[in-house]
């Protein structure tokens, strides 16, 4: 009770409630939230409306490649004129071809199966490591997080040498038998499940390992005493309560994922369409940025719902002071 | 959770890490390949580390992206500290629910997003794009990872002690810069390190805000993938890997070090 | 001379209609949004006094200690130090230190540091420092642990070093939270006689606060009982025992008998009182209660004495009734008899002598009987 009401006697003000040097308490205090909160503003909230802003206008052959959407060098009726030439035709070109629209639903589906196996794979790990002597780990912790720490590029490229056609796990494969002929990996979306799961991998562990390592192991004693059997008391007790690590890894692998670039351009072919792709391609290749901006806009729509939830999983975890 | 590990546990934790660690094993191998193919081992050579170091513009590339790196890195901790400070001290001030939102949402947001939208920004400025666009779009990505570990330490740490430290009669800015951040301080050496990392690893971000003379070394590696590969590349990502993987090792064991010594200590004082 | 319990002490300030007191709460309140920690509490507390906040948890002790510390400010009313108003004045501006329940010593720093970070804000020179830091650990007897940090210490040493940290700086007021609390049984014994010397040596007023009865009853000059933000009774620990001035003080401390009862007759010499129980009590401590007043008649179980036959002296207050219960502590047994009406009254008796003649069992018929001076009305 003590702390919340300290900051609440504080937050009137942004200071305690005693007089003259809190003035200068007050002015660190305002500091210390208007300086990121400015910097944030302006470099993170404002480039989104300048997004949804270029989405609007035309493409020019021009430096830089589009045409102002506030042109005041007219005055005001320029200024009106131009905002009448506004028009959302960059979006109903998005709806014209199907290639933007395959695009959306590719990314959320090939972005929803691969959280769905990251979660498969990731979570016997994170058990594994919740349920692993204490001393050893850290030393686990360490492990999953060292591969983190390394570039995502390079690990993204290192799958290339292995799925190739002439790669290493054909090589594998043939050598030992098991095909004669080499599996066609590359530039399938095969090959883009198994690069997300793999660079997505510590961002489902860890929160996963978090939330189970937590967990008082006593419940499944007590449910086994009472006649529960070890599957069944998994699926009754040790994944509900883990719920909250499983929602946060998903949101973490899920949302970023539907953006991804690197991986399917480095691991997918012409084949597999993902708008982070699409995205790319449209600005560095088509030099057409509002149409880019506009399919930025909607990607961002369409991933403000679970962008909403992860806040909301963030606060809530939060507020129970993990 | 308590240790008893199954057969199962032990199995799925080294597959999983096998899974993990193979590809990087693999790439390591491969850059003392004596052949040009990635793929097929053809003897033990070191000559393409000689190349690498001769080459001018990964070179040129990998101090540019040391720069940026340190720059945002530092940057961006001081700001996330900030940041931190902020949402666990003041639970109320105008606006709260847009800062909170501002900080957590780079944690998630795709990367294209967010690099189209600070190009445009900075078009819009009329910023030449360049070393500087590229930091400050990295200190912007990565002041939020260095908030959220901030934060979390702060969440669990002993308001009492800042209030013994005014009781003594330290003013509140003492206070912070005497108690508050010396034992904080493991937690921002680690956001600074992860910030450090992120920016090191960047390609999307810096392909949208960096120029020319700026190039950063990811996004140097991205064009030479493209082109085709050569173990140049296996070398140059071997040797960022030796980096990383020693400084992280190298902390982990300092860590450990001084954990064994707290222990110790706390179990001398308890004897007597 | 009689006395009340069975301490004399000469220091009583608060008798004295001379004494200023040296802390003043003038009708305080604390609202925390809704809740109301302190209502509307008024207090006194002379210098010297090593004085305890007494209460169960949210009655409001721990805020009118960070209150009088500077950690909050009250909603309405005046805290005094002195004769000033501390309105307006930030903790690291008060002359009063307090020691926290969890010892809040600084993990980042020696002992030495520790005790020193109060000096060094002071702008005390170096060479000065060094002296009171001597002088402290030495007080506290924690000498050659200077060097150590926090956690190389066990945990009655770090109370220690919080207690040195706290008194460092020579306040005048010390204010401890809980500062028992952490430790184990026989470091509390210790512990609370080490610091009623030192606040005797010093020659500081000390405000404890603590939910333990025996703390407070043993180390205290006076208690103020505390319930819902509000002062119930302020007395010395004798007074608060022996003459509990409502029902909410006689059962919050020790043990106790409630004889609820109407007074029949009131006259100088005391009272009589028709127990609900069915017993006739004739009191000589009947306070202003007056005839026809509804009352409670309150007896501590060491004062009821337990027999198999009924007391010789026609004086003493009797009844008969069965054993219901005995508890057996081994230097005490208290036995738990049932009246005719069913009221259950607790009797303690003291094993003084390793053999007994009158044996008694449950289920046997027994006596208690207790003398007119033994209790005290309560019309609270």
């Amino acid at each position: 009770m003590s702390n919340a009401a300290l900051s609440q006697t504080e937050s009137s003000t942004g200071a305690d409630t005693g007089l003259g040097t809190s003035l200068l308490r007050a002015v660190a205090g305002r500091l210390v939230i208007a300086v990121p909160y400015l910097w944030l503003l302006l470099f993170f909230l404002i480039p989104f409306v300048i997004v949804f802003k270029i989405s609007l206008s035309q493409t020019a052959i021009a430096m830089p490649p589009y045409v102002p959407v506030f042109d005041l060098s007219e005055g005001m009726s320029g200024l009106f004129a131009s905002l009448r030439e506004l028009s959302f035709e960059n979006y109903l070109w998005l709806t014209e071809d199907a290639l933007y629209f395959n695009a959306y639903v590719s990314s959320l589906m090939i972005a929803g199966a691969s959280t769905f196996l990251t979660l498969l794979v990731g979570y016997p790990i994170a058990y594994g490591m919740a349920r692993a002597p204490a001393t050893l780990r850290p030393v686990l912790l360490m492990l999953v997080i060292l591969p983190f720490w390394t570039s995502f590029l390079i690990r993204v490229y290192a799958w290339i040498g292995i799925l190739k056609p002439e790669g290493l796990l054909n090589q594998f494969l043939l050598a030992i038998g098991v095909i004669d002929q080499p599996l066609i990996i590359m530039n399938t979306h095969t090959a883009i499940f198994i690069g997300i799961v793999y660079s997505y991998l510590p961002f489902m562990v860890l929160p996963l390992y978090s939330a189970l390592e937590k967990m008082d192991y006593s419940l499944i004693e007590a449910a086994q005493d009472l006649g529960c059997p070890p599957t069944s008391a998994f699926w009754k007790i040790t994944f509900p309560l883990s719920l909250p690590g499983v929602v946060a890894g998903c949101l973490l692998v899920f949302i970023p994922a539907v953006g991804e670039f690197v991986i399917p351009d480095l691991l997918g072919g012409s084949q597999t369409l993902m708008i982070g792709k699409t995205l790319w391609n449209e600005f560095f290749a088509n030099r057409d940025w509002p149409v880019s901006s506009a399919v930025a806009v909607i990607l961002l729509l369409l991933l403000v719902v679970p962008i909403v939830l992860f806040q909301n999983a963030q606060a809530r975890a939060q507020e129970q002071g993990r | 959770m308590n240790a008893s590990l199954s057969r199962f546990n032990i199995v799925s934790i080294v597959l999983g890490f096998a899974f993990l660690y193979l590809p990087i094993v693999l790439l390591v191998v491969f850059s003392f390949n004596e052949s040009k193919l990635v793929t097929v081992w053809g003897g033990f050579s070191t000559k393409w580390y000689v190349a690498m170091f001769q080459n001018q513009g990964l070179m040129d590339a990998a101090w540019v992206t040391a720069r940026v790196a340190f720059i945002s890195a530092t940057v961006a901790t001081v700001l996330g500290t900030m940041a931190a400070l902020a949402l666990t001290r003041y639970t109320r001030f105008r606006g709260r629910i847009l800062f909170s939102g501002m900080v957590f949402a780079p944690l998630v947001m795709p990367e294209v997003i967010t690099g189209l939208s600070l190009l445009l920004l900075f078009v819009s400025m009329g910023l030449d794009r360049g070393f500087l666009t590229v930091t400050l779009a990295h200190i912007t990505f990565t002041m939020c990872f260095v908030a959220v570990v901030v934060q979390s330490r702060l969440v669990t740490f002993d308001r009492s002690l800042e209030e013994a430290a005014m009781d003594l009669g330290a003013t509140p800015v003492k206070t912070f810069f005497q108690v508050t951040l010396p034992v904080i301080l493991p937690a921002i050496v680690s956001g600074w390190m992860l910030a450090f990392t992120l920016s090191l690893d960047d390609l999307v971000i810096a392909s949208f805000t960096s120029g020319p003379g700026a190039t950063t070394l990811p996004m140097k590696i991205y064009s030479q993938v493209r082109l085709g590969v050569t173990p140049e590349i296996n070398a140059v990502c071997t040797l960022l890997i030796a980096v990383v993987t020693v400084g992280v090792i190298a902390a982990a064991i300092v860590n450990k070090r001084r954990e064994v010594q707290r222990q110790r200590d706390e179990q001398a004082a308890q004897r007597g | 001379m009689q006395s009340l319990g069975s301490i004399r002490r000469d220091f009583a300030p608060w008798n004295d209609p001379a004494a200023k007191p040296y802390i003043v709460f003038d009708q305080v309140t604390k609202k925390f949004g809704d809740f109301t920690a302190v209502n509307n509490l008024s207090l006194s507390i002379y210098e010297r006094e090593f004085f305890a906040l007494l209460g169960a948890s949210g009655c409001g002790k721990s805020t009118l200690l960070r209150m009088l510390a500077g950690f909050e400010e009250p909603t309405s009313g005046r805290i005094l130090l002195d004769g000033q108003d501390l309105r307006g004045i930030p903790p690291y501006r008060r002359p009063v230190n307090m020691m926290f329940q969890s010892y809040a010593l600084f993990p980042h720093m020696t002992v030495e540091a520790n005790i020193a970070f109060g000096l060094k804000q002071e702008g005390m020179e170096a060479s000065k420092i060094a002296e009171r830091v001597a002088e402290m650990l030495k007080l506290v007897k924690l000498e050659q642990f200077a060097k150590r940090k926090p956690h190389q210490l066990s945990g009655g040493q770090r109370q220690r070093v919080a207690l040195a940290r706290s008194v460092a700086k020579r306040p005048k007021v010390l204010l401890l939270d809980e500062p028992l609390g952490a430790l184990d049984k026989k470091l509390r014994e210790e512990t609370q006689f080490e610091l009623m010397d030192l606040q005797q040596k010093l020659g500081l007023t000390f405000v404890v606060v603590t939910h333990d009865q025996e703390e407070a009853m043993t180390m205290a000059d006076r208690i103020a009982i505390l319930d819902k933000g509000e002062v119930m009774q302020v007395a010395t620990p004798a007074e608060v025992y022996e003459a509990p001035g409502s029902r909410f003080v006689a059962n919050f401390v020790g043990n106790v008998n409630m004889f609820e009862g109407t007074v029949t007759a009131r006259d100088a010499a005391g009272a009589s009182i028709d127990s609900d129980s069915g017993i006739s009590i004739r009191t000589e401590n009947a306070g202003d209660a007056q005839s026809g007043a509804k009352v409670a008649y309150a007896v501590r179980p060491e004062k009821i004495k337990v027999s198999s036959r009924p007391p010789m002296d026609t004086a003493s207050n009797a009844a008969e009734g069965e054993i219901y219960d005995i508890a057996y502590f081994g230097d005490m047994t208290v036995y738990y008899v049932k009246l005719g009406n069913g009221l259950v009254v607790k009797a303690a008796s003291l094993n003084s002598a390793r053999l007994t003649d009158d044996p008694l069992t449950w289920n046997d018929r027994a006596w208690i009987s207790f003398k007119p001076d033994s209790g005290v009305v309560l019309t609270r």
